[in-house]
C-alpha cells in the first residue's frame, strides 16, 4: 500500500460527498444524482464512476471482488483491483459469496447476492433517454414530468421495423413506477436480477458525473408492451462446455484447433463453483 | 482441450508496462526535466492549460513520463491535482495590471500603452532550420546572455484594456458586475444552462484542438461572422489569497504567465447595432486557444443552431480526459455486450438457432 | 352542429403581445403595432366558442393573428393573458393556459389534435407512419402494441393510405400523404377537437381537394369539432359552419359561413368575398 496517498486514494471530504450522493440515490431509486466526479489515475470511461463508489465505501474489513465481462481475470478488472490495492489494504477475492463489495462492468454475478453485500456497476452513459434526446437539459425535464412516451416509441418502432424489440444491452427499466433507468451495459439477461434483489446496487458514471441506485427489494421492471413480453438473450439448447450449465449467460468462442463454435459461462467464478460441485 | 480462456491479465499488464519502459529508455541521451520545462515551454504551457494546473516542473515531469504524449501528461497532472486539498481560492486576478510581455490589437493601430509584438512565431518563415541539429548549446546560451547583459531594463507600465474606451463610449456591451462565487467545475457536476463562470472554466481547461476546431467552424460559416481581436495580451499576473485573519487583507503568493483575449463582434441592439465582447484566458503563452475560447464565449452568448453555439455540445465534449478516456475505453473487452448485440441481430434475421 | 350544448372549446379575451405595451396602445394601433411604444398585438382580445360537432373557420391574411390563436391553443407558446377552457378538461372549469406541463401534454395528446401546415412540426419524419400514430397513444398511456398497430391501420385506412406502407417513414411520402398522416395522428386518441392550421396551403389543387374531402368525411363520420384556420376563403366555404374574420389581431366579423359570404358587413370581408368570385 502506498502511504503517500490517503486510504482509498480520495480525501475523506470527497469520499463523504460521494457517500451523500449515494444516500440520496438510495432515497430516490432510479433517479440520477449529479455529483462532483473526481479525477482518478484511471481513464474516464474506464470505470471511474464505479471506482469512486468503491473507494468511498470501502473500509479495512471489506473483501473486494472486481469483475469485467463476468471475469475476475480480465485486464481491466485486474487493473482496477491493482489500483484499489495500491491505496487501500483490503482483502480481495474471486468468490462471489465471500465478497462484501463487488465492482462490475457489463455483468451481474450469476450467484444471487445477499443483503450484506453491495454491487457497484460501472456506467458509461447513465441517461436512458439519451437515445431519444441528446440534450441533458431536455432529458432532465422529461424525467421530472415523467414524459416517457419517446422511449416507449423507440421500443414500438423497433417492433414495426424488426418485429421484435432489438435493444441488446442498456435495456431501459422502470424503477418503482417512477423513473426510467438505464441498467447500464449489462445484457438484458441480467435485468431481472435487479428486481427485488437482496443487495444494494449502486451505479456510478464518472465521466457523466452521476450516481444512481436500486436499493434492496425495489421494483424494477424492464419496459415491455402488454402483449409483447420482455425477452432476454436466449441460449436455447446450449450449455457451458466447462460446467454444463444451461441457465447462465454464455460467451461464444471458437475452439482453436477444430474451429468449432463453443460456449462457456461468462461468469468465471460461478463456473468454477459449478464445476467444484460436479466433481 | 485446445481452447485457451482469456485470462492472465495481471502478467500481461506487467509485461506491457515493461515494454513502455523500454520505449522510454530510448537512447543513451537523456532529456532533463529542466530542459523540457524551459526549452519545450509552449508544450508545457499547453499541458498546464488543459490540466488546469499551473505547475511547470510537474508538467515537464509528466511529459517525460509518457513519451511526450499531451493527453497522457494532462491526465497525470489532473489525477495528481485531484488528490490535493483545495486550501484557498485566490482573489480575482487583475489582468489589467499584468506585467505585459506581448500585446497586440487587431482593432486599433494606436492603443493606449502601445502594441508590443513580443515573442511570436507569427512572422517567422516555417523553414526547418537544419543547423539546430548541429547547434552548440553552450554558445547559443552564452550569446543570448551577453546580449541581455548589454541592455538596460525598462519598466513596463500596466496598461488599460482596449475595451475600456469602447465601453466608455457606450458602444460595447457592459456585463453586470457579478460578485457571485464562481462555480468550481472540478467539484460540481455541470448544470445547463451553465453559469458563465462554469463556461469559462470549462473552456479554459478544454482540449486545445477541440476548442480551435469548433471556433474555426464558426468562423467558416457554421456560426457568426468573423470577430475582431480587440486585444491579445500575454504577461505575468499576480496571485493573491485572502489573509486568514483579516478579510480586507490579502497575501501575495506568486505570479503566473497568462494569455488573455477579448474579441469584438457586432450584434443587434433592438433597432441599432452594438459591439459585444467574447473573453478568453488561458495559462501560459497559448494564443490560438485563448482566441478560440473568446470566439466560443461569444458564440455561446449568442446561441443558435450551429454546434459552436450549443452550450451543452461545446461544454460537454471538450475535456481532454473525458474524450480520450471514453475513446480509449473502446479497446476494453466488450464480449458480453457484443454477444448480446449478436443475439439481437440474429433474432431479427431469424438465424438465432444457427 | 349543436349550439345549445356546452362548447367544446371556449376562448375568452386572448391577448398575445410582444413588448411591454403602454396605456395608450389601443388608440395608437397602426395595423397591430402601437405607434407609440412599438408593442405588437398579435392577438388583441379574441373570444370565441366552438360547439360540439361544428366546424369553425377563421380567415384572415398573414399577420391577422389566426395562427397565433391556433398555436396558443396548442401550447406552442404561452399567451400574454386570456382564458381557454375545454369541456373535457376539468369540466371546463380551469384555464388550460395555467395548466402544468404534464397536464398540457395530456391535453395536447388526448383532448386535441393538431395538424400543422408544415408536416415536420406535427410528424416525426424519421419514425414510421405507424409509430407516429402510436406516439399519441403511448403518450395517453397505451401499452398494448397490437392494439396500437390495429388503431394505426384503421386510421391510415381512413385517410386512404395503404397499410402496406405504414412501416415507412413520412420522409418517403408526398406532401399530400404527409398531411393525411398528420390528420390520422391527430385523430389517434379520438379527441373532441381538431385544430387545422392551413392544412392545404402549398399543396397542388387536386391534392388539396382530396385532403379537404377527407376532412369532410371525417367530420361526418366522427362528429368531431374542428377549428380551422385558413387564408383561403374557398377552403372555409367548403368546410366551415360558422366563420370568424380576423384582421390585425382582432375579430372584425363573425357569423354563419353562408351569411358572411352572401352579406359581408365589414369592408375587409367584402374585399375578401369579392376576390373569391
Amino acid at each position: 500500500m502506498n502511504k503517500n496517498y490517503n486510504f482509498a486514494f480520495l480525501d475523506e471530504g470527497s469520499k463523504r460527498e460521494i457517500r451523500r450522493a449515494s444516500l440520496k440515490a438510495v432515497a430516490i431509486p432510479g433517479y440520477q444524482v449529479p455529483f462532483g466526479s473526481r479525477e482518478l489515475p484511471i481513464g474516464r470511461g474506464w470505470g471511474t464512476g464505479g471506482i469512486q463508489l468503491t473507494l468511498s465505501l470501502i473500509g479495512p474489513d471489506d473483501v473486494l471482488k472486481v469483475i469485467d465481462q463476468g471475469s475476475d481475470e480480465s485486464v481491466n478488472a485486474v487493473n482496477i483491483k491493482k489500483f484499489v490495492g495500491l491505496c487501500a489494504d483490503v482483502k480481495t477475492t474471486t468468490d462471489t459469496r465471500e465478497a462484501t463489495l463487488i465492482q462490475t462492468r457489463h455483468r451481474i454475478p450469476e450467484i444471487p447476492m445477499t443483503n450484506d453485500q453491495i454491487l457497484v456497476l460501472q456506467i458509461p452513459i447513465p441517461e436512458p433517454l439519451r437515445v431519444v434526446e441528446a440534450s441533458e437539459e431536455a432529458t432532465k425535464r422529461m424525467h421530472a414530468e415523467k414524459d416517457y412516451a419517446p422511449i416507449w416509441l423507440e421500443l414500438y418502432e423497433s417492433l414495426v421495423k424488426y418485429k421484435r424489440i432489438a435493444i441488446a444491452t442498456e435495456y431501459p427499466c422502470m424503477v418503482e413506477e417512477r423513473h426510467v433507468m438505464n441498467p447500464g451495459p449489462i445484457p438484458k439477461f441480467d435485468n431481472p436480477k435487479l428486481h427485488d434483489a437482496e443487495c444494494l446496487c449502486l451505479f456510478g458514471a464518472g465521466r457523466e458525473k452521476k450516481i444512481y441506485a436500486v436499493p434492496p427489494h425495489t421494483k424494477v421492471v424492464s419496459l415491455a408492451f402488454d402483449d409483447v413480453p420482455f425477452e432476454r438473450e436466449s441460449f436455447a439448447g446450449k450449455r457451458c462446455r466447462l460446467c454444463g450449465s444451461a441457465h447462465t449467460y454464455l460467451d461464444e468462442t471458437f475452439d482453436a484447433l477444430t474451429g468449432e463454435k463453443v460456449y462457456q459461462c461468462s461468469d468465471t467464478s460461478y463456473c468454477k463453483e459449478a464445476r467444484g460441485q460436479c466433481v | 482441450m485446445a481452447y485457451v480462456a482469456v485470462s492472465g491479465g495481471r502478467e500481461a499488464i506487467e509485461e506491457s508496462i515493461r515494454l513502455l519502459d523500454y520505449h522510454k529508455s530510448g537512447t543513451d541521451k537523456d532529456i532533463e526535466i529542466e530542459a523540457i520545462e524551459n526549452k519545450l515551454s509552449l508544450l508545457v504551457d499547453r499541458v498546464m492549460s488543459e490540466a488546469g494546473l499551473y505547475a511547470k516542473t510537474y508538467a515537464a515531469l509528466a511529459l517525460k513520463q509518457c513519451e511526450g504524449c499531451v493527453e497522457e501528461a494532462v491526465f497525470l497532472l489532473r489525477a495528481y491535482r485531484s488528490t490535493l486539498t483545495r486550501n484557498y481560492y485566490t482573489n480575482e486576478v487583475d489582468t489589467e495590471g499584468m506585467r505585459i510581455v506581448r500585446r497586440v490589437s487587431a482593432a486599433f493601430k494606436d492603443i493606449v500603452g502601445g502594441q508590443i509584438l513580443g515573442a511570436t512565431y507569427d512572422y517567422t518563415h516555417r523553414l526547418i532550420d537544419f543547423r539546430i541539429g548541429e547547434e552548440i548549446f553552450e554558445d547559443a546560451r552564452k550569446n543570448m546572455q551577453a546580449l541581455l547583459a548589454a541592455q538596460t531594463p525598462e519598466p513596463v507600465a500596466p496598461c488599460p484594456r482596449v475595451s475600456d474606451g469602447l465601453r466608455k463610449e457606450g458602444l460595447l456591451d457592459v456585463c453586470a458586475k457579478n460578485d457571485q462565487k464562481p462555480l468550481d467545475v472540478t467539484m460540481n457536476a455541470p448544470v445547463f444552462p451553465a453559469e458563465r463562470s462554469a463556461r469559462l472554466q470549462t473552456l479554459a481547461r478544454a482540449d486545445t484542438g477541440f476548442v480551435s476546431g469548433l471556433a474555426y467552424s464558426s468562423l467558416r460559416g457554421f456560426g457568426q461572422a468573423h470577430p475582431t481581436v480587440g486585444e491579445l495580451r500575454c504577461g505575468y499576473a499576480e496571485l493573491c489569497v485572502p489573509y486568514l485573519f483579516d478579510e480586507n487583507e490579502s497575501v501575495y503568493i506568486g505570479e503566473i504567465l497568462l494569455t488573455e483575449v477579448e474579441c469584438f463582434n457586432a450584434a443587434d441592439d433592438t433597432d441599432r447595432l452594438k459591439l459585444t465582447a467574447g473573453y478568453g484566458a488561458v495559462f501560459g503563452r497559448n494564443e490560438n486557444k485563448a482566441i478560440a475560447m473568446a470566439v466560443l464565449d461569444r458564440e455561446l452568448d449568442a446561441g443558435g443552431r450551429y454546434p459552436a453555439q450549443n452550450e451543452e455540445f461545446v461544454l460537454t465534449h471538450g475535456d481532454s480526459l473525458e474524450m480520450n478516456g471514453f475513446i480509449s475505453h473502446l479497446k476494453l473487452p466488450h464480449y458480453v455486450t457484443f454477444q448480446s448485440k449478436l443475439d439481437a441481430v440474429r433474432k431479427t434475421r431469424g438465424t438465432e438457432h444457427e | 352542429m349543436r349550439l345549445n350544448e356546452t362548447p367544446v372549446l371556449r376562448v375568452k379575451n386572448l391577448i398575445v403581445r410582444y413588448g411591454d405595451g403602454c396605456p395608450a396602445c389601443q388608440e395608437n394601433l397602426d395595423k397591430n403595432r402601437c405607434a407609440l411604444c412599438g408593442a405588437i398585438w398579435a392577438a388583441n382580445d379574441i373570444s370565441l366558442d366552438v360547439y360540439p360537432g361544428e366546424t369553425l373557420g377563421i380567415v384572415g391574411e398573414s399577420g391577422s393573428g389566426k395562427t397565433t390563436l391556433m398555436r396558443s391553443l396548442y401550447f406552442d407558446f404561452t399567451p400574454t393573458s386570456g382564458v381557454a377552457t375545454l369541456r373535457d378538461h376539468k369540466d371546463g372549469q380551469e384555464n388550460i393556459w395555467g395548466a402544468s406541463a404534464a397536464e398540457r401534454r395530456m391535453i395536447r395528446n388526448i383532448h386535441m389534435g393538431m395538424v400543422y401546415q408544415n408536416p415536420a412540426l406535427g410528424l416525426r419524419m424519421d419514425y414510421s407512419a405507424a409509430a407516429n400514430i402510436a406516439e399519441k397513444i403511448l403518450a395517453a398511456g397505451g401499452r398494448n402494441a397490437g392494439q396500437m398497430t390495429g388503431r394505426a391501420r384503421e386510421l391510415l385506412e381512413a385517410v386512404e393510405i395503404m397499410t402496406s406502407r405504414m412501416g415507412e417513414t413520412p420522409k418517403n411520402f408526398s406532401g399530400g400523404m404527409r398531411q393525411r398522416v398528420q390528420i390520422s395522428k391527430a385523430l389517434a386518441n379520438s379527441p373532441a377537437l381538431l385544430l387545422l392550421d392551413e392544412v392545404t396551403t402549398g399543396l397542388d389543387l387536386s391534392v388539396q381537394a382530396r385532403v379537404l374531402d377527407l376532412i369532410r368525411k371525417i367530420k361526418a363520420r366522427h362528429g368531431i369539432s374542428i377549428l380551422l384556420v385558413s387564408h383561403d376563403l374557398a377552403v372555409v366555404r367548403m368546410l366551415a359552419d360558422r366563420t370568424i374574420v380576423m384582421l390585425d389581431g382582432k375579430i372584425v366579423e363573425s357569423g354563419l359561413t353562408d351569411q358572411i359570404l352572401e352579406d359581408p358587413r365589414h369592408a375587409y370581408t367584402q374585399q375578401l368575398v369579392h376576390s373569391l368570385i
